[in-house]
């Protein structure tokens, strides 16, 4: 038995109602754990202020400098000691998932036992962040409950400035539209930059993200600074049979409403015999018809992936999208993921020299310009990269000539 | 002498072949296509003809042991022995026989996890830590959310909305949360309050200068003691500083309230990628169940609802309409606001004559 409930009137409202409550399921471990009866102390406190009480710290394990996020208390009594103390410590700890966020349930059942004999028992199965976060633990568990999860086989994710935990979709393990294979992807990338993750020296947060298709499902354009994301440069598959069936049971009209008319390329034609005629060449892989047609379309064979570069949230100059800075690159062997290996070092080792303090890469990129980032990682243009080319005069051009010459050159190749 | 402290094992990132239900595993990268036999399960074949269906179940995102366990219970007794977690804090439970598929809905809906979150549907939110945990929070995500879903679960059990609709809350305005169809995110109204008396101890003054996004902040010596100070007239509110300077207090109980913004897309299918959008703001933190947020998100559901054509996200719904449409269909006043003064905002004006009588 833990000590006894603090009264919680506004949170009790938040266990009515058809939705999971947060709130029972702390409760629940209130019964026999004095972090959770304190936790709701103070959580009722900040709904009765509307204010937050926690501050951040200094909190980590020997041999990582990051991974944990450290809270501490701001809530005391005039005497400064803390008004709930067995919350007063209430320390996240940032645990890398496998790709994907697949688990059995043994692995997820250890988790929990480890956690019981550390934690809080409060755990986010997947933050924001991408990680598997235990959520409450104090100064001095925050090591042994590492400890015996590093043992287990898992490892410690990314917070600060540095590499952080990465997210790739489900993908080739259960999707008819992955392009290549995300999870061996996800898991180059990030554990090619372990020492830049688990110690935080960048000039800010470096995100990895990776989709298997256009889909986006892990928003990795706008949410990460190096966006992978699946594309075929081959012609889109079509089973015509099964087109026709489409068409006879969802009708002409809905098909060319909901189908043909939502290309935004105008790349698709209904024929008259219910086929579907496709203009490959000017099919820009956005995902949308093979998304309605499910069964009749499919990615071509030809797989790889597009990288996009710089995409962020609000601070400091507006949120950005990420650009392409690789229209396509095969990812299937062995070479294409030691080449993706080198990219994200690449890219990363520039970050980390050219970016001011607080800078992400995408404002970097803003700073000094597409062209001298490209230039940095040893990428050419590519008229891939824009939505449409410059519409003001104020640029200095006097290696016209030779840049045309390059051009004619790569053209050539 | 103490024992030598144990040094990390560096393992990185584990192989995920290594945690793949077998379907899965034997399948991989072999899918052939997906239907939806009912909301909130999938169902793939492989090239193979191996089938696996998917049931996806709602979670509180912030779960106990107990709870986690009570559902490893079912996914062994009614799945086969493995989950995954979405990336909006849904659970899958993967089987590779249909006739397992009702049994297990029945054990997750009686557990009290609602199954839906697939197509057409509202999925459940992604949302950030708030006062449970985050040290800058202006209110608590995960209230709200389990407030605004209690009224909206029908619309995530069933697939009935014209496309699908990706809902986010942040507690602060750095918006952890991400883009959504509709996001639903704290704005700040006032200036930092600054505790003069901290400042000097516990910031690193000249990169809380450089955080500023508007260069309002500047070094300044107040009752004696370094400080910063804020030029208020030129101060957007948008609490930059406060990370990295707690005593710059930027949470006003009073004054920081909820905007909402929409047609955010991460998605690339028919258009680009997109931002969303602010539709409307001074929406009042009001906990525990912050009723004005929930009333202001159903009335911008329920106008897209009535009005998308399918397959249109809300944002695209919102660009064929027009903006002024938009605005009178949900009821939403047009404010001043709406007006985008950041760099580069004139992108977002009118520069055309395409106007709708």
């Amino acid at each position: 038995m833990a000590k006894q409930m603090h009264d919680t009137p506004m949170l009790d409202q938040l266990e009515s109602g058809p939705w999971p409550s947060f709130i029972s399921g702390i409760k629940r471990l209130a019964k026999d754990n004095d972090i959770a009866v304190d936790l709701l102390g103070q959580l009722e406190t900040s709904y009765e202020t509307k204010k937050g009480y926690w501050k951040g710290g200094t909190v980590g394990v020997v041999g990582y400098g990051g991974g944990v996020i450290p809270r501490f208390t701001e809530l005391k009594n005039e005497d400064g000691t803390p008004k709930f103390p067995d919350a007063a410590e209430f320390h996240t700890i940032r645990i890398m998932p496998p790709p994907g966020s697949h688990f059995d349930t043994k692995t997820l059942r250890n988790m929990c036992d480890i956690w019981e004999k550390y934690g809080s028992g409060l755990i986010c199965g997947i933050g924001q962040s991408g990680d598997i976060m235990f959520q409450g633990c104090s100064s001095a568990n925050v090591q042994p409950f590492f400890n015996e999860i590093n043992e287990m086989g898992f490892d410690m994710g990314g917070a600060g400035p540095a590499v952080r935990t990465s997210m790739s979709c489900v993908g080739a393990a259960r999707c008819e539209q992955s392009n290549f294979d995300e999870g061996r992807a996800m898991r180059t990338l990030v554990n090619n930059a372990l020492d830049d993750l688990h110690r935080p020296a960048l000039p800010y947060k470096m995100k990895y993200k990776v989709s298997g298709c256009a889909n986006d499902c892990m928003n990795a354009i706008h949410r990460s600074d190096f966006a992978v994301i699946g594309t075929w440069r081959d012609d889109m598959k079509v089973d015509q049979a099964e087109v026709k069936a489409f068409v006879e049971n969802k009708g002409r009209k809905y098909v060319i409403d909901n189908v043909i008319t939502r290309c935004p390329t105008q790349a698709l034609s209904l024929n008259d015999d219910d086929t579907l005629a496709v203009d490959n060449g000017n099919c820009v892989r956005c995902m949308h018809c093979l998304n309605v047609m499910n069964k009749a379309l499919s990615p071509g064979d030809d797989g790889g992936v597009s990288v996009l570069i710089g995409g962020k949230r609000t601070l400091k100059i507006g949120d950005l999208m990420g650009t392409v800075i690789v229209p396509f690159h095969k990812m299937e062997t062995d070479e294409d993921f030691e080449w993706l290996e080198e990219l994200g070092t690449e890219v990363l080792d520039f970050f980390a020299e050219n970016a001011l303090e607080h800078e992400r890469t995408g404002e970097m990129i803003e700073r000094i310009g597409l062209t001298n980032f490209l230039e940095g990682i040893g990428i050419e243009i590519d008229p891939n990269m824009i939505a449409q080319p410059r519409t003001n005069p104020y640029v200095r051009m006097d290696e016209w000539d030779e840049e045309a010459a390059k051009w004619e050159e790569r053209k050539a190749q | 002498m103490a024992d030598a402290p144990r040094m990390p094992d560096e393992i990185g990132v584990r192989d995920i072949q290594e945690f793949l239900h077998p379907v899965m595993k034997k399948n991989y990268g072999n899918w052939k296509y997906h239907d939806r036999p009912r909301p909130g399960v999938l169902h793939h074949v492989a090239h193979s003809g191996d089938e696996i269906w998917t049931v996806r179940a709602a979670t509180s995102r912030q779960m106990d042991i107990h709870q986690i366990r009570e559902l490893m219970d079912i996914a062994d007794d009614f799945a086969e022995g493995y989950i995954r977690f979405t990336i909006r804090s849904n659970m899958e439970f993967m089987v590779s026989e249909e006739s397992k598929v009702q049994p297990l809905i029945d054990a997750l809906t009686a557990h009290g996890n609602p199954i839906g979150g697939t197509g057409n549907s509202v999925s459940t939110v992604s949302h950030t830590q708030g006062w449970l945990h985050c040290d800058i929070p202006g209110t608590d995500a995960s209230g709200a959310v389990k407030a605004l879903m209690d009224e909206i679960i029908d619309e995530f059990t069933h697939e009935e909305m014209p496309n699908r609709v990706r809902l986010t809350s942040s507690c602060c305005q750095i918006n952890c949360g991400g883009q959504g169809d509709i996001a639903i995110n704290i704005q700040h109204t006032k200036p930092p309050k600054i505790d003069h008396s901290q400042v000097g101890n516990v910031c690193e003054r000249p990169t809380v200068v450089a955080r500023c996004p508007v260069a309002a902040i500047r070094p300044a010596m107040v009752n004696g003691k370094p400080s910063l100070e804020v030029d208020e007239k030129k101060c957007i509110c948008c609490g930059a500083c406060f990370p990295p300077c707690p005593p710059m207090q930027i949470n006003d109980p009073e004054h920081s309230n909820f905007a909402v913004w929409v047609g955010g897309k991460h998605s690339n299918a028919r258009s680009k990628p997109t931002f969303h959008k602010l539709v409307a703001s001074g929406i009042p933190n009001n906990p525990p169940r912050w009723p004005e947020v929930s009333k202001i998100v159903k009335q911008i559901l329920a106008a897209y609802k009535a009005d998308a054509k399918d397959y249109e996200r809300i944002g695209e719904w919102a660009d064929r309409i027009g903006w002024p449409s938009f605005f009178e269909k949900t009821g939403l006043p047009f404010t001043k606001y709406h007006i985008d003064s950041w760099r580069g905002g004139r992108a977002n004006l009118n520069a055309s004559a395409h106007i709708r009588f």
